[in-house]
């Protein structure tokens, strides 16, 4: 390990670490020197109007997309430099925009995928579906409330309960850190007071991290929140800190 | 805390409507078609099933995993080609071929002024090593074609071209390198295994049975991927190749497993095609008989295990009955046959079964799946056997 350095972040036990953290595509920086920490428990959310780069973030800190310069540590780990398993395997979980499952499969088979047991080939072929699997399958499923539905072919799902489906998904990886894109996006009203009930029970012992629109939401979750604009970082702080920074409502709330 | 639904917790990797479907095609293959067929056309029908093979990967490969290789003759060649070589060097005794300038290596190597026999023949003449080399030597070249192309994340349309070309330059290769692999006409006059003449018509019959006992068993091998959570993981991967990924698996290495196999499988099938058809050549290698395999793939039904083989069987039925009567039509009659497949039934026989036929006979069984896999098989048989 690199003892010679010691920089800011570690200093202090950060899970995330982003630092200088630039991407360019063709010359267009989507995301430009950005820097960021997430504590431990805390849940960080991402706000900023469409284009500003917060997907790319994710993105980026998954392994999607390669950064151009900079870094991303997790606990102590440099992510930049590994595959997209390796990530997950790390402990970084990440939701889709949409609802991102399997539909051709029914909801056990989905959340059995997600278990993080015979992750490689050999595994996949003598997995056994023991007792361990399936009753996490259904502690998952009672959480994420479809415990009903587990023999149901995914695609017959509601939009909701396939969003929650996914974060069951994750969920069942155990995943120090979480990434939750835009989760409450197309729901109805009651389903997303379910939705932010469900995050509240999930996001214990975890740091998350939350892209959302919804003003309403982001204020009943939100620990800390950046915004960031082209790609930048234009305030970070506490919800009523930025709602009052006359930046953030010039180029975001205001409108 | 509830239990999950017993279909969750199989653990069998069989249903029963799977073992009654192979039951039923076990009883087809190995009493009933050689009862009712002559030997002549039996011989046909086991020609058929080496295609089944390749059928068989293709489900796995193209119907479970969504990748699609229109390549698959060269691993069918390949397998053909290790046993050809075998069988040609048990053929080619010094006492054999003692009017040739060389004697005791093949006959065409003779005619193309090759001296001795070249360096990667000579392991072919032991039969251990051909039967490990037919299953492993079309895997390491898929293994390796795999690695360069999944592991970029090569897919969908540009794997299937360059599969496709991967076809066409093996046939240039066969073709092109004469002295060493009979070159247009293949490795022909094969005769015996191990002393044991493959041409008289028992032996045909023994190889008959054979090649389906070899099915069979590829059949269970399939079902068990299949059924297990890598046969989940393949469907997830089809549906949702990201989701897969960004749940900690590496998708390459899936890709790269089911295509290996489907590549042995193949291999299997033109091994026993050699062996029961007496020669093989560069015409079961190329584009066409790729595109072929993958059509009878289509017409059974791209998801299911038996359908393919069904398809396979029909398909080929069909062909045969055609170019005896219309030699000129089959070729339309096949490509319309994949365009109604496309356009009206994309899931082939097995889905027409499925929508049609099975909740019919739901009531009348009790099951269901009782005599899953008869009527398609009736097809090919009742009009065969009436001949």
């Amino acid at each position: 390990m690199n003892t010679g350095v010691i920089t800011d972040s570690m200093n202090r036990d950060f899970v995330l670490a982003v630092e200088g953290l630039t991407v360019s595509f063709d010359g267009f920086k989507a995301v430009n020197d950005l820097s960021f920490y997430v504590d431990e428990n805390e849940i960080r959310v991402i706000i900023g109007p469409n284009g500003a780069g917060k997907t790319t973030v994710l993105d980026l800190i998954c392994g999607r997309t390669r950064a151009t310069t900079g870094s991303i540590r997790f606990k102590e780990r440099e992510l930049t430099k590994m595959k997209e398993h390796e990530i997950v395997r790390a402990g970084v979980g990440r939701k889709f925009q949409n609802p991102s499952i399997y539909e051709d499969l029914t909801v056990f088979e989905n959340l059995e995928i997600s278990y993080p047991k015979g992750r490689t080939v050999v595994g996949a072929l003598t997995f056994r579906r023991d007792g361990p699997v399936k009753e996490r399958v259904q502690e998952i499923a009672e959480t994420i409330f479809l415990a009903d539905q587990l023999d149901q072919r995914a695609e017959y799902l509601s939009h909701g309960q396939k969003q929650w489906l996914e974060i069951g998904m994750l969920l069942i990886q155990d995943p120090e850190l979480l990434m939750l894109d835009e989760p409450v996006a197309g729901m109805s009203v009651s389903e997303r007071k379910k939705t932010a009930e469900l995050l509240n029970t999930i996001i214990k012992n975890r740091s998350v991290i939350v892209i959302e629109h919804d003003m309403k939401f982001v204020e009943d979750i939100a620990h800390k929140v950046t915004v960031l604009h082209q790609g930048k970082i234009l305030s970070e702080g506490s919800m009523a800190k930025v709602q009052a920074d006359p930046k953030v409502i010039e180029v975001y709330l205001g409108h | 805390m509830t239990i999950p639904a017993p279909k969750s917790g199989r653990t069998f990797f069989l249903r029963p409507q799977d073992v009654i479907g192979i039951l039923a095609l076990a009883i087809l293959l190995l009493v009933v078609l050689p009862l009712a067929l002559d030997n002549f056309r039996l011989q046909f029908v086991g020609k058929y099933l080496t295609y089944a093979f390749v059928a068989l990967g293709l489900v796995l490969c193209w119907g479970y995993a969504g990748i699609l290789s229109l390549g698959q003759g060269v691993f069918f060649g390949l397998g053909g080609y290790c046993m050809a070589m075998y069988l040609k060097l048990q053929a080619s005794s010094v006492e054999n071929t003692k009017i040739q300038s060389t004697p005791g290596i093949p006959d065409f190597m003779d005619w193309n002024q090759i001296t001795s026999l070249p360096w990667f023949w000579e392991p072919f003449r032991s039969f251990g090593f051909t039967s490990l080399a037919v299953i492993v030597v079309p895997a390491l070249f898929a293994l390796l074609l795999g690695y360069a192309l999944f592991k970029r994340r090569v897919g969908g349309v540009y794997f299937a071209i360059i599969t496709q070309a991967l076809a066409a330059i093996m046939t240039i290769l066969i073709v092109g390198q004469q002295g060493y692999t009979g070159g247009i006409n293949g490795i022909t006059d094969l005769r015996s295994l191990h002393g044991w003449d493959i041409r008289t018509d028992s032996a045909k019959t023994i190889l008959y049975f054979v090649c389906v006992g070899l099915l069979l068993g590829c059949i269970l091998l399939a079902y068990y991927v299949k059924s297990s959570k890598l046969g989940r993981i393949l469907v997830a991967m089809r549906d949702k190749e990201d989701r897969v990924r960004f749940s900690g698996y590496d998708v390459s290495s899936f890709k790269i497993f089911v295509f290996c196999l489907a590549a042995s499988l193949s291999a299997i099938g033109g091994a026993m095609f050699t062996l029961q058809v007496g020669f093989m050549s560069p015409s079961f290698v190329g584009i066409v008989p790729s595109i072929e395999m993958v059509i009878y793939t289509a017409v059974g039904g791209r998801l299911s295990i038996l359908g393919a083989i069904y398809g396979t069987l029909l398909v080929n039925w069909a062909k045969t009955s055609f170019s005896e009567s219309f030699p000129e039509l089959w070729l339309f009659g096949l490509g319309g046959l994949f365009i109604a497949v496309v356009l009206i039934f994309p899931n082939g026989l097995a889905g027409l079964w499925q929508t049609y036929v099975a909740p019919r006979l739901g009531p009348l069984f009790g099951g269901g799946a009782k005599r899953r896999a008869a009527p398609p098989a009736s097809g090919p048989v009742a009009p065969a056997a009436a001949e």
